[in-house]
């Protein structure tokens, strides 16, 4: 009696049973409904990634940036609340050459997501085809100081290398979501074309001064200088990640003497003191300049970031130079 | 006697709490070819500086962008003559590396692979890493296990994806007692509905304390609540599964483990196969500011130990100890760390703040079970880019001697020339439970080498 009571109950009369798949494949297509419409969530490493990404992916995408543009990139803590960015995370942009090794992988094996592990469907290495400068040849030892093997991560400071980071963007978009081909399309010629008409600018902004000798903090800078003609003449570190010391100053400022370096270019996340120090001996100016977007007030996109850094760049080379 | 492990408990919320949903599995796409880009520079008739201007730099990106095709390309005949050497023919009829570039010719390949040549068996290389830990301690105490000088520990690490669904890691610990496998796991890292499985030796998640490896401390030694209640140096470590659960919510991060352990460790003993150690642990995370944020845990461990029997029943002096065996052990922990980094000055300043309450409760053969409790408050204060501060208070029972109060305090100066060593100095003064009272120095050089992975936040 209560075995057949159960039975009765367990499996459904044909009718029940018809309706149960119905309103089955329902809530199936509701769900598949909700995440075709929904945005491709995307994280990346850096906030100049993240406006890439923006740019190309406009509102079919959502995205979140892991560092800050204000933060040093190389010292970033792996906060559990970026595991949770990651798990739900569609594609992770990174900038890769080792920016991110102390940091990243981990946050990548917690976020338990297999599309944003290195080789899954949703992980995408910006570094892939754009130019990279200093890659060291012959052995690479720590004693050189913190030397990225793969060649310096700073790639994303010059526009043309934007410009291919975009294009790998949209190519991997357009992969995970096909549907959306001539958005994405649309999008990243658009940008390109306003990035093509701003280069125009800071390019005949930047010409009086190819040549123009300076000084950086970190060598975060090389491939900003080497687009627009700047010759770095020597670096506040006297090997990456390495604080100066006394003697390695008295030689910096020697040098600039020598060649008449009077700027030194420091990211917002040095101290100042050092650079000031060199600076007042050697009769030069500190720049801050903004390395990522958001690293200063108005930089708010890739194209805002190079905006404000030609611009106050062209104003300190002006005040020290006698272009 | 509760004899349902509270961490059974834990393992069940976890199983049952997901809601598996099928991974959604993505066919690889043929990546659309991407067409090379195609400049037309237009001469009007009337041709201007400017005009000139422009086309000379756009044909300066053109020649760029060919570089970068060109570099590709060669890389790819290198990476294809190596593999046809592999295969014993050796490099082919030569291909002219000047070829003009296919259409389909990515500069922004859509393929992530690294653009590195592979081919030699080299490239799959574990990261590979050893780290030093040499400790030196001068001073009183009567209970003193170290030496004046010497190479504490010698950890080596090898770590490296097994495949695209895990990871694997190991560190070898060889110290006084030879080679030891310190942990060796497997990781599996994309399993469904955020869950996450170990499998091999490990450290446990019952707490912070356990699960660092002696050269990640934030000072020389380990706190006395460790040694006491918690096995020491090597700590509840063993061979065992552990599994996890990401529980993705609004408001904070949260995770949920489950483990189950053999129990042969300096923590649990078992002597039957059907007496397991279990370990469970919930840690919420959030954070305060971007600067600031809050780590809080909750653990519990149970599981079969070993215990010595008290002296009186000792009848003769000199006779062997005698032990009892599968007597019940638990473990209760809460840890809290609070941490303060701000963004723009990462580089020269951060506070770290933890404490970790545990409670123990061994079940003893004639006596009524023996419940101790320890703790330690730990602060750490970087006051210069490469000079850490730091203070620790020390307060324990013991596991079968739970009035037997040991207290201690620290303070300790690092200096990090880079993050590869570090340079420790380290004042402890101990009041043991005995009445004893130790003051001693210790002084550490933690140095490593090679490729070491990233640690847990």
């Amino acid at each position: 009696m209560w075995r057949s009571h159960s039975r009765g109950r367990l499996f459904l009369n044909p009718l029940r049973r018809c309706l149960a798949g119905v309103a089955f494949a329902g809530a199936l297509a509701v769900v598949d409904a909700a995440a075709e419409t929904a945005p491709l969530r995307i994280v990346a490493t850096t906030e100049d990634l993240a406006a890439l990404a923006r740019e190309v992916g406009g509102d079919r995408v959502s995205v979140v940036a892991l560092a800050s543009g204000r933060q040093d990139p190389h010292q970033v803590d792996p906060k559990p609340s970026f595991i949770s960015a990651l798990s739900g995370a569609d594609l992770l942009i990174v900038v890769g050459r080792e920016l991110e090794v102390a940091w990243l992988p981990v946050l990548q094996t917690g976020s338990r997501n297999g599309k944003v592990q290195v080789g899954g469907s949703g992980y995408l290495d910006a570094s892939i085809g754009v130019k990279i400068l200093e890659i060291p040849t012959g052995q690479v030892t720590r004693a050189m100081g913190d030397v990225h093997a793969q060649g310096n991560p700073h790639y994303w400071l010059d526009p043309a290398n934007g410009r291919i980071i975009a294009r790998s963007i949209r190519d991997k978009l357009t992969q995970l979501v096909p549907a959306d081909r001539a958005y994405f399309d649309q999008r990243y010629a658009d940008f390109d074309e306003r990035l093509a008409a701003a280069e125009h600018h800071w390019d005949a902004a930047l010409a009086p001064y190819r040549g123009a000798k300076l000084v950086t903090y970190h060598r975060s800078w090389p491939n900003f200088m080497e687009r627009w003609g700047l010759e770095v003449i020597g670096y506040v570190e006297p090997k990456p990640g390495i604080p100066a010391p006394p003697s390695h100053i008295i030689q910096l400022v020697e040098e600039m003497k020598r060649h008449g370096a009077r700027l030194i270019v420091v990211e917002p996340y040095w101290s100042l003191r050092t650079p000031a120090s060199i600076a007042s001996r050697a009769g030069a100016e500190v720049l801050v300049l903004a390395p990522s977007v958001g690293a200063a007030a108005g930089v708010t996109d890739y194209i805002q970031l190079f905006e404000y850094n030609v611009t106050h760049l062209v104003e300190a080379l002006r005040a020290t130079t006698d272009r | 006697m509760t004899r349902v492990p509270f961490c059974l408990g834990v393992l069940l919320v976890l199983l049952t709490a997901g809601v598996p949903s099928p991974a959604a599995a993505q066919a690889p796409p043929v990546a659309p070819p991407a067409a090379p880009p195609v400049v037309s520079p237009v001469v009007s008739p009337a041709v201007s500086p400017q005009d000139v201007q422009r086309v000379r730099d756009e044909l300066d990106r053109l020649r760029r962008e060919f570089d970068a095709l060109r570099r590709a390309y060669d890389e790819r005949l290198i990476a294809l003559e190596q593999r046809l050497a592999q295969f014993g023919g050796g490099p082919s009829a030569p291909v002219a590396p000047s070829a003009p570039p296919a259409p389909s010719a990515p500069a922004a390949p859509a393929d992530p692979a690294p653009q590195a040549a592979a081919g030699t068996s080299k490239v799959f290389n574990p990261d590979i890493s050893v780290n030093g830990n040499f400790l030196a301690a001068a001073g009183r105490n009567p209970f003193a296990t170290l030496g004046p000088l010497q190479l504490s520990e010698v950890e080596a690490a090898f770590q490296a994806a097994v495949d695209p669904y895990a990871r694997a890691d190991f560190y070898f610990a060889i110290g006084h007692e030879g080679i030891e496998v310190e942990e060796g796991f497997i990781t599996f890292t994309s399993l469904p509905s955020n869950f996450q499985l170990k499998a091999g030796k490990m450290r446990a998640q019952f707490g912070k304390m356990n699960t660092l490896h002696t050269h990640s401390l934030p000072s020389a030694d380990r706190p006395l609540v460790t040694g006491n209640l918690v096995g020491g140096d090597e700590g509840l470590a063993d061979a065992g599964l552990s599994l996890s659960r990401l529980v993705n919510n609004p408001w904070v991060f949260l995770e949920l483990t489950g483990e189950v352990y053999a129990g042969q460790s300096e923590v649990f003993q078992s002597t039957h196969r059907s007496r397991l150690a279990y370990v469970g642990r919930a840690r919420a995370y959030k954070d305060l500011t971007e600067s600031t944020n809050i780590d809080i845990g909750t653990s519990a461990a149970f599981g079969p130990a070993t215990v010595d029997l008290p002296e009186p029943l000792i009848s003769a002096p000199g006779a062997p100890t005698l032990q009892a065996v599968g007597m019940d052990k638990r473990l209760i922990g809460i840890d809290a760390t609070f941490r303060y980094r701000p963004l723009e000055r990462a580089i020269y300043q951060r506070l770290n703040v933890r404490a970790e309450l545990i409670w123990s409760r061994q079940e003893m053969p004639t006596t009524p079970a023996e419940r101790a409790f320890g703790m330690y408050v730990n602060g750490e204060y970087q006051f210069a880019r490469r000079w850490y501060i730091g203070a620790r208070a020390d307060r324990s029972g013991r596991v079968t001697e739970a009035d037997a109060i040991d207290t201690g305090a620290s303070v300790f100066l690092t200096f990090w020339p880079t993050e590869f060593s570090q340079v420790r100095g380290q004042f402890r003064h101990i009041r043991f439970a005995e009445g004893v009272r130790a003051n001693e120095f210790l002084f550490q050089f933690n140095f490593s080498i090679g490729a070491h992975g990233a640690h847990v936040f």
